[in-house]
Formats: C-alpha cells, sequence, structure tokens
C-alpha cells in the first residue's frame, strides 16, 4: 500500500522462500514440455534422435543448466521448508539458506562445464 | 548542533498523501518523538498512537523507512542515514487516519483462529500444578509474551497475499494455548487453525520472527501448529 | 490451503527427495555419455524399474505441481479460491497424462 523499499523483504531467508517460489514456477510451465518432449518416442527413436540432437546447441545447453539450477534450488529450498517444519529451530538458518543457493550454482555450473 | 531531520509523515486514509516536515534533531531521539514533535508544534491535526513510550506496550507501531517497528524503541540515529524518515501506518490493515490503523481485523483473526482461553475447571475443583520446566510450559512460556502490537502482521506478505490468514500472532496464541495443561480448546482449536487462513497458508519467510520486537518465533509456533494438525488430520481427529 | 492439501503437498514433496536426487545423476551420467536416443531407450524399454521409478515421479510431480500452482494462483492471481483450484486440478491431470504417456513412451518394448 504505502511504504516503499520493505527493507525486510531482503533477508537471506525471505529471498529464499521467493526463490523457491519463483523456480518452483518455472519448473511447473517447464514440466510439460518436458513430457511432450519424451514423447515423441512413442512413434520410434527417430523422432526423440532429431530432437536430442537439436538440444545439441550451445544456447539450449545453457538453457538447460538453467534448469538444473532451478531444479536443485527447488530441492534445496523445499528440503529447507521440511527441516523448519519438522524439526528443533536452528539458528544458523541463515547461512544454510546461503550454502543451498552455493550448491545448486555449483552443480549446475559442474552441469555445464560436462557439456560444453 | 546536529542538523535539521527531513520527516514524511502519512496524511489522510487509504487515498491519502506523504507530507514533509523538518524537524530539530535531538541527541537520543525516537522516532515516536519525532512524531510528537510534529503533532504538538507544526501540525495538531496529526493523529497517532502511543501509550506508554517505553516499549511494553505495543501501540506505537508503525512503518518507518519500510519496516514496521515500535517507534518509541527506534532511535532516529539509527534509521535515518540520510537524513530522511518516511513514516507510515502499519500495514495489511486498514487506515483509520494518518498514523493510526483499525485494529479491529487482526483481533477478529485472533478470534477465529481460537486464541482464547477455554477454561476446563471451576472454583471448586483442585488446581493444577504446572511445573515451569514441563516441556509442554516450555513451548508455551516461548512464545506467551505477545502483546498485539501488530508488527508481525504487518510484516507478513502471506497476510498481504491471502485475506483469509489469521497471521502470525493469532495462531502463536493458539499455540500456546494448546500447549496449556489448564486450557480445553483441543481439538476444535486444531481445527480452527488447520483450515483456509489457518496455519498451513504460513510459508515460512520468517518476517515475523525477524521483526518481532519481543523476540519471539512465531514461524516455529506455527510449524508446531502444522505438525499437530498434521497428526490429529492422520489420526482422523480433524477434517480438512 | 488447508491441512489435506497441506498434507499431500509435503508428503509428495518428501517421496520426491530422493527421486530428484537420482534424476540429477542420470541427466549427468546421459549428457557427460553424448547418448543418442537409441541409447537411452535401449535401456528404458522393457524395464520394470524404470516404469515405476518414472511412474512414481510422474504421479507425485503432477500432485505436487498442481497444488504448488494452486497457491500461487489464491495470492498472485485475482481467481477466487474455487477457480484457482479448479485449474489447479486440470493442471495436474494435464501433467499426469502427458506424464503418463511419457513413461510408456520410454519403457514400452
Amino acid at each position: 500500500m504505502i511504504a516503499r523499499g520493505i527493507m525486510h523483504r531482503g533477508s537471506a531467508l525471505w529471498i529464499a522462500a521467493m526463490v523457491h517460489r519463483l523456480s518452483g514456477l518455472a519448473l511447473a510451465i517447464f514440466l510439460p514440455l518436458h513430457f511432450l518432449a519424451l514423447g515423441l518416442a512413442i512413434d520410434g527413436e527417430a523422432k526423440l534422435e532429431r530432437f536430442l540432437r537439436w538440444t545439441d546447441q550451445p544456447l539450449v545447453k545453457f538453457a538447460e543448466g538453467g534448469l538444473v539450477f532451478l531444479l536443485t534450488v527447488h530441492l534445496l529450498g523445499g528440503l529447507r521448508v521440511l527441516v523448519i517444519e519438522n524439526f528443533d529451530w536452528r539458528d544458523s538458518q541463515k547461512q544454510l539458506a546461503t550454502i543451498a543457493a552455493a550448491i545448486s550454482a555449483i552443480i549446475a555450473f559442474i552441469f555445464l562445464a560436462r557439456v560444453f | 548542533m546536529l542538523a535539521d531531520l527531513s520527516v514524511s509523515l502519512w496524511r489522510g486514509g487509504k487515498d491519502g498523501r506523504y507530507e514533509t516536515y523538518r524537524v530539530p534533531r535531538r541527541e537520543s531521539q525516537t522516532v515516536l518523538d519525532v512524531v510528537t514533535f510534529v503533532q504538538r508544534h507544526i501540525d495538531p491535526t496529526l493523529s497517532y498512537r502511543f501509550a506508554c513510550r517505553v516499549g511494553v506496550c505495543g501501540s506505537c507501531a508503525m512503518t518507518v523507512n519500510g519496516k514496521p517497528r515500535w517507534t518509541c524503541r527506534t532511535h532516529v540515529a539509527k534509521v535515518a542515514d540520510s537524513g530522511h524518515l518516511e513514516i507510515g501506518p502499519l500495514e495489511n490493515l486498514p487506515v483509520i487516519k494518518d498514523l493510526a490503523t483499525d485494529m479491529e481485523p487482526f483481533f477478529e483473526k485472533w478470534q477465529k483462529a481460537q486464541g482464547v482461553f477455554a477454561p476446563s475447571k471451576t472454583r471448586h475443583d483442585e488446581i493444577e500444578q504446572i511445573r515451569p520446566d514441563s516441556p509442554a510450559r516450555r513451548l508455551a512460556d516461548a512464545a506467551i509474551e505477545c502483546i498485539n502490537c501488530g508488527v508481525c502482521y504487518a510484516a507478513c506478505d502471506t497476510v498481504r497475499w491471502n485475506q483469509d490468514y489469521f497471521g502470525p500472532a493469532a495462531l502463536t496464541r493458539a499455540w500456546t494455548l494448546l500447549n496449556d495443561e489448564r486450557d480445553a480448546g483441543g481439538t476444535a482449536r486444531l481445527q480452527a487453525v488447520a483450515g483456509a487462513g489457518g496455519c498451513h497458508a504460513c510459508h515460512s519467510h520468517q518476517s515475523c520472527q525477524e521483526l518481532c520486537p519481543q523476540a519471539l518465533n512465531p514461524t516455529a509456533a506455527i510449524a508446531g501448529l502444522k505438525r499437530r494438525t498434521t497428526a490429529a488430520y492422520l489420526k482422523g481427529e480433524i477434517k480438512a | 490451503m488447508n491441512v489435506r492439501l497441506y498434507v499431500w503437498q509435503r508428503a509428495t514433496a518428501a517421496v520426491m527427495a530422493p527421486l530428484v536426487l537420482l534424476h540429477i545423476a542420470v541427466i549427468f551420467y546421459a549428457t557427460r555419455k553424448g547418448m543418442t536416443a537409441a541409447d537411452i531407450l535401449s535401456r528404458t524399454q522393457g524395464s520394470i524399474i524404470w516404469a515405476t521409478y518414472y511412474g512414481l515421479f510422474v504421479a507425485a510431480a503432477s500432485i505436487h505441481a498442481s497444488i504448488g500452482v494452486r497457491n500461487v494462483l489464491t495470492e498472485w492471481s485475482p481467481l477466487t479460491d474455487r477457480r484457482a483450484g479448479l485449474f489447479a486440478v486440470a493442471f495436474g491431470l494435464l501433467l499426469a497424462v502427458i506424464g503418463a504417456r511419457a513413461v510408456f513412451a520410454v519403457v514400452l518394448p
């Protein structure tokens, strides 16, 4: 409504929750496309093979790296929620949230390094 | 000699606007001092709330440079970095006028979450012995010092996005009562916090825990409610 | 959100945690080896294990994504709770149907 620049929204835990939600949305949009691509195999391997070779393009591989990041960050964010809701409170949560994001980025980077 | 402070205050109702005033700086000045100065020396039509002035009542909560805080416990030196302050009424609540909000929705949700003690005995019954170090009492004590200031409610994004959501304070009170041996609210209270607007709407953003001036942890209390309601649901004691 | 949706959301999340870890491992393996469609299908076709794994994954993901989308719609869109719920169910069914089709496509011998 009124006040600008809501400060507490910059906290690591708030960002973690927002990244979790946005990555989930992105994955939800991606998933039907993923299923349709795999469904190409229903008529034999030729169509799927053509599609897989299309994904060899650097831009697509880069996008795939992004997807790996989204999947990993959503998984780790979800684990964060499950831990908060089911185990005792930990003071080191902020650091853990940041580490989780870093791990996701590293895994996505390794993926990219291997495919290029 | 400290320079003057430039202060923007919300004036009017929902469709109001910010108006700027110049206020002399003083040593150890609080944001409440600033608001009071404006009302006494510049514009007597300014409406705002306060009571104790010393950080025990929670009446003076306002949005200061984007964060909901107790203005009597907020030193100007800590928040006015660029010599400017922006003060508005608490968010997520209807504005009555200027810096005063209508707390009724906050308390209505308190009732909906059954944050009300349900007695189980009369004066003729024996008094329970409540051990202060029993696990349930520890949980209740950790969450009991809420004075209904509304800061957590104003800070919560889920309250902002979801009109049904009871909010951190109401749910925290429900949690303390669930852990109170004397209370007879039991399953009915669990059912009340298990529906739309209940504890499951919480996304654990934890703005409430970060900003509570009493250092309470509503996220943890709500997590406790999630566990209890889940167990009760799986056992068939409550319905969806 | 209520307790029933919450339980389904958290339960499918817990089920998927190990499935996702395995899936990431599979992704790394398949992309590193530069597998062709023939390479992949020769491993998955006729396999009960892959059928079970991916079948479970599709079921859990359909439910989990559907409830997640419902939450986002009720909080971030002007849709009523009821409409958001209907849209979410439709989305979940869509995922389940094309997901099952994808599983069949890769495991049917």
